[in-house]
């Protein structure tokens, strides 16, 4: 018998709602799809701000805490940092032609990829399935989320 | 760098299967490689290729983003008439170069 190591299917768990986050998941589950992958996003924790209405268009970037920002910790915690850091990048991004996080999501979720919200974060956090975007395929548990991940050439990544 | 033979032409070809040439290009050729990708091509598969030759003729870089907004093509359309890979695909047959974006 042969093994076939082909990636069929990328299961993404995003639990961030740091700009670079969300990107680094939304572009590998995106670059999924181009390539014939499947692929679905289970956003748990703060990743559900990414896919909450009122949310998804106020992300930023983390001036503190975040070495690669090369800038003292103290700098970072000014007033106004992490806005002139969140427009840098998001003007950086535009550039590359990557989308805004909303019509990210338009992208992916037309692509085929399968949104789905964690049930256990939304009720920590008292959201409610109406306060999330309308292209959202569901609310699952762990268990539904690992049911879905069951097939040969599946990989899950955590962000 | 290969040669393959589409319709009874040479084309040069890379290792991926992607012509070097547009030039050498034709809809036969399209056709056939369509065929390898397992497509029928219908008038609609042959307006969005016809977009990606002239987007490649003024140097645009092609994105998912950009067939969206092309209006030629909805992303969910592009999908649906080039399953798995739609970029790479509809590239592959309109004889332009591979994508190079990961978005």
């Amino acid at each position: 018998m042969t093994t076939n190591h082909k990636v069929k299917k990328m299961m993404l768990i995003l639990s961030k709602a740091t700009l670079d986050n969300v990107y680094a998941c939304f572009i590998l589950a995106n670059g999924a799809r181009m390539e014939g992958i499947e692929s679905e996003i289970f956003f748990t924790f703060f990743g559900l701000e990414a896919i909450q209405k009122e949310k998804l268009k106020h992300l930023h970037v983390a001036t503190v805490g975040n070495p690669a920002m090369h800038m003292p910790t103290m700098l970072g915690g000014l007033p106004g940092m992490e806005a002139v850091a969140t427009k840098m990048m998001k003007s950086k991004i535009e550039k590359l032609d990557i989308p805004p996080v909303d019509e990210f999501l338009e992208i992916l979720t037309a692509s085929g990829t399968k949104i789905w919200a964690c049930k256990l974060a939304m009720d920590m956090f008292d959201i409610k399935e109406s306060d999330l975007i309308e292209d959202l395929d569901g609310v699952l548990t762990v268990g539904d989320f690992y049911a879905r991940a069951s097939g040969e050439g599946t990989h899950v990544i955590f962000i | 760098m290969i040669e393959k033979t589409y319709a009874g032409t040479a084309v040069a070809c890379t290792d991926e299967g992607y012509l070097q040439e547009l030039a050498q290009w034709n809809k036969s050729i399209g056709t056939e490689i369509a065929k390898e990708e397992s497509i029928d091509m219908t008038p609609k598969h042959w307006e969005v290729i016809s977009y990606l030759q002239d987007q490649n003729k003024k140097g645009t870089a092609l994105t998912i983003r950009s067939i969206g907004k092309s209006g030629v093509v909805s992303i969910k359309e592009f999908y649906e008439l080039f399953p798995e890979g739609p970029l790479k695909k509809a590239s592959r047959i309109a004889g332009i170069p591979k994508p190079v974006s990961c978005i």
